[in-house]
């Protein structure tokens, strides 16, 4: 039942403590439990539930809407190569091609050391840098095929500490210090204008 | 600072040119995105202003300023705020930092090198109208993003710019962040609110589901672009006269624009709104530089992936609404996307088509049907198993999404006069037209193109299917 570590948990309950409901928490916390394992499980979903006040289902209802959250083991190195149209333009199925053909496996599989899984994606908001590909969502921008090649033998190397396995993504996290957090704002519980509002007003008139 | 011209190196793809830099005043920075770098170059001091005078005093200001939304749909600012219903509270902000429109490339840029800037923007449209809470939405696959804005956001709770009582004053309001987990349509205002909610993020109907009357938590919620207010802290120290002397009248001030593909150098600029035309942009000198290898221009895509496709005869429309819409599409998200002579234009028509159609929510038959089903036909065109028949059935699938006469450009060579923007649909938002707006602006702008594709291949496995009503 318990999935989160208990470090993760105090967090979870950080998180959940900013909503106004804390069902808002959902996605905050499937990367959290995606941080935790590289991917989301069962367990992860279920407590996820209890923790938000819903069922598992619930969770996987939202879960399963979201192309990033992975509901099977992936590689260590999830690798996005964009295929939209500015990509396209310049060489994105070329660059797929090639990938699939250095990593032995096609779009969407993952290496049987468990190391890289291959995706073609979407628009990476990095249009101008094209072809562009992310891997565990860090950009890299006009990757030709030997660029490709040597990304591949960098994150290969065991030494490789530069990207963050898959799941982590910020690694710098929002904290907001109780002296100076106002709270979440609930929607049944206040129903009069923020102060500074009713103050002027008052002065106004 | 950086020579005019030149791409800065630590700000991927942004290239500094003369126009007046509004939102992108720090990038020459390396270190744009610390509290240091914010403060010594008049950070914060838009708030300062902002809190020397009345919540109706700045709102004032910001509907002077004309400042219209920069995520898509081009509202104007301070006149969206003023839909908040009188007398109902809380009213919650959130801010669309979603950036996924095929092409647009500015607001990832803008929550890396300046997210104090953006933060301080939401702090000035909390103060104007009374929001009791922020929640900062950034696309779930910015994991960069996600950390400047946290380490923003620590600095600036530290410094005593957000939450309780700030600068010492009356205002109070905490800015969450929080992050999205890949899926375009969440961009979509209603969809971004399910999202927050924890929901799938599948777009409501409006009305009623106008997020400025009832959003978050059914709740007054407005939901304003990063871009849009990362303007703010410029009009309140420099005034709603100073930012109206920028552009013109119905377009004041600069925007940022991302121009991609067949082109000499690509880049994200910060453009003069209203006045600068695609050429300019294109083949301006401190800009684009023309196409690569001196090529012709074929098309391109004026205002990201949605927007009906324009061709050379439009290259001196200006960034103005109001002369794009009547020429058949739109501004959009600033996202520019230019094909050169050599584009095969069916295939780049599908790298889009194929876009909407896997980002589809499923809510509405016609898109998510509709748009599997213009990929599906779409795929055998540009793999040459099509047929002529089925560039009609791109036609007709595509009326079901959008009736009636669809956008498009003029172009006097063929004959085709613009068919104007907004158009009907039968779907709650803007993904299903979407998926045909590439197909029918490549259909009849380059229909030899699809014709030599289909050539030679027979009709076969067609059964007429008749519908008597
Ligand atoms: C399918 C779809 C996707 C959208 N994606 C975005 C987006 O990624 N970022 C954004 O700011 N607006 C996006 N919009 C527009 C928003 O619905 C909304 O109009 C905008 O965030 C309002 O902010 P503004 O008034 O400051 O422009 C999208 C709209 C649609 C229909
Ligand atoms: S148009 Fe498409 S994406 Fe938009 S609500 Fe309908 S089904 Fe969903
Ligand atoms: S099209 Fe590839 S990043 Fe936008």
């Amino acid at each position: 039942m318990t999935f989160f570590t208990e470090e993760n948990l105090e967090l979870a309950h950080e998180i959940i403590g900013r909503y106004p409901k804390q069902r808002s928490a959902m996605i905050p916390l499937l990367h959290l439990a995606q941080e935790q394992s590289g991917w989301v499980t069962e367990e992860a979903m279920k407590q996820i539930g209890v923790l938000v006040g819903t069922s598992s289902a619930e969770v996987l209802g939202t879960c399963s809407f979201y192309e990033m959250f992975k509901r099977h083991e992936v590689g260590k190195y999830v690798v996005n190569i964009c295929t939209t149209m500015s990509c396209a333009l310049l060489g994105a199925e070329e660059l797929l091609e090639h990938a699939e053909t250095r990593l032995g496996i096609k779009a969407g599989s993952t290496t049987s050391d468990g190391l890289f899984t291959l995706e073609g994606a979407e628009c990476q908001a990095a249009c101008t840098e094209a072809p562009c590909l992310q891997v565990n969502y860090r950009h890299q921008y006009r990757v030709t095929p030997s660029d490709f090649d040597q990304l591949i033998d960098e994150l290969a190397d065991p030494n490789n500490e530069e990207t963050p396995r898959h799941g982590v993504l910020a690694q710098i996290r929002q904290h907001i210090p109780v002296e100076r957090s106002v709270g979440a704002v609930h929607p049944d519980l206040v129903n009069v204008p923020p102060v500074w509002i009713e103050e002027k007003k008052e002065a106004n008139s | 600072m950086t020579e005019l011209g030149i791409p800065i190196p630590h700000a991927p793809g942004f290239i500094a040119n003369k126009t007046p830099r509004i939102v992108t005043s720090r990038f020459d920075y390396e270190d744009s995105f610390t509290i240091e770098r914010y403060e010594e170059t008049g950070g914060y001091q838009g708030l300062r202003t902002a809190l020397s005078k009345t919540p109706e005093a700045v709102h004032g200001e910001v509907r002077d300023a004309s400042l219209l939304g920069r995520g898509g749909a081009g509202f104007p600012a301070g006149v969206k705020w003023g839909f908040c219903p009188p007398g109902v509270w809380p009213r919650y902000l959130v801010v669309n930092g979603d950036e996924s429109e095929p092409g647009t490339y500015k607001d990832r840029l803008l929550m890396e090198l300046d997210p104090h800037q953006l933060i301080e923007g939401c702090l000035i449209a909390c103060y104007a109208i009374g929001l009791s809470q922020c929640f900062l939405y950034v696309r779930g696959e910015m994991a960069v993003a996600q950390e400047r804005i946290a380490q923003a956001l620590n600095e600036a709770y530290a410094a005593g710019y957000i939450g309780k009582n700030i600068l010492g004053t009356e205002l109070s309001v905490d800015i969450v962040l929080h992050w999205g987990a890949g899926a375009y349509v969440v961009g979509e205002e209603t969809a971004l609110i399910e999202s927050l909610e924890g929901n799938r993020g599948m777009p409501r109907l409006k009305p009623p589901y106008f997020p400025a009357s009832i959003g978050l938590y059914g709740q007054p919620t407005i939901v304003n672009n990063v871009e849009t207010l990362s303007n703010l802290p410029w009009i309140l120290s420099n005034g709603s006269e100073a930012f109206k002397a920028i552009g013109t009248e119905t377009s004041p001030g600069t925007r940022m624009v991302a121009v991609s593909g067949h082109v000499k150098r690509p880049g994200v600029y910060e453009i003069v709104n209203g006045t600068t035309t695609f050429r300019d942009l294109i083949y301006g000198e401190t800009m684009c530089g023309g196409i690569r290898n001196d090529a012709a221009l074929k098309a391109f895509v004026p205002g990201g992936g949605s927007a009906p496709w324009f061709t050379a005869d439009q290259l001196d429309l200006p960034f103005e609404a109001s002369q794009v819409g009547p020429e058949g599409s739109m501004l959009g998200s600033g996202a520019i996307m230019v094909m050169d002579e050599t584009t095969d234009i069916p295939a780049a028509a599908l790298t889009l088509t194929k876009f909407y159609a896997h980002e589809s929510c499923g809510k509405c038959v016609p898109c998510r049907e509709g748009g599997t089903w213009l990929e599906q036909i779409m795929r055998r065109v540009v793999n040459g198993s099509g047929t002529k028949r089925d560039l009609d059935l791109l036609i007709e699938v595509g009326e079901t999404i959008c009736p009636g006469d669809f956008p498009h450009a003029s172009n006097k060579e063929k004959g085709l006069s613009a068919v104007p923007f907004p158009y009907k649909m039968t779907t709650i938002c803007f993904v299903g037209p979407s998926a045909f707006a590439p197909v029918h602006s490549a259909l009849t702008l380059f229909r030899e193109e699809f014709e030599a594709k289909v050539a030679g291949n027979s009709d076969r496995n067609y059964v007429e299917v008749t519908i008597n009503a």
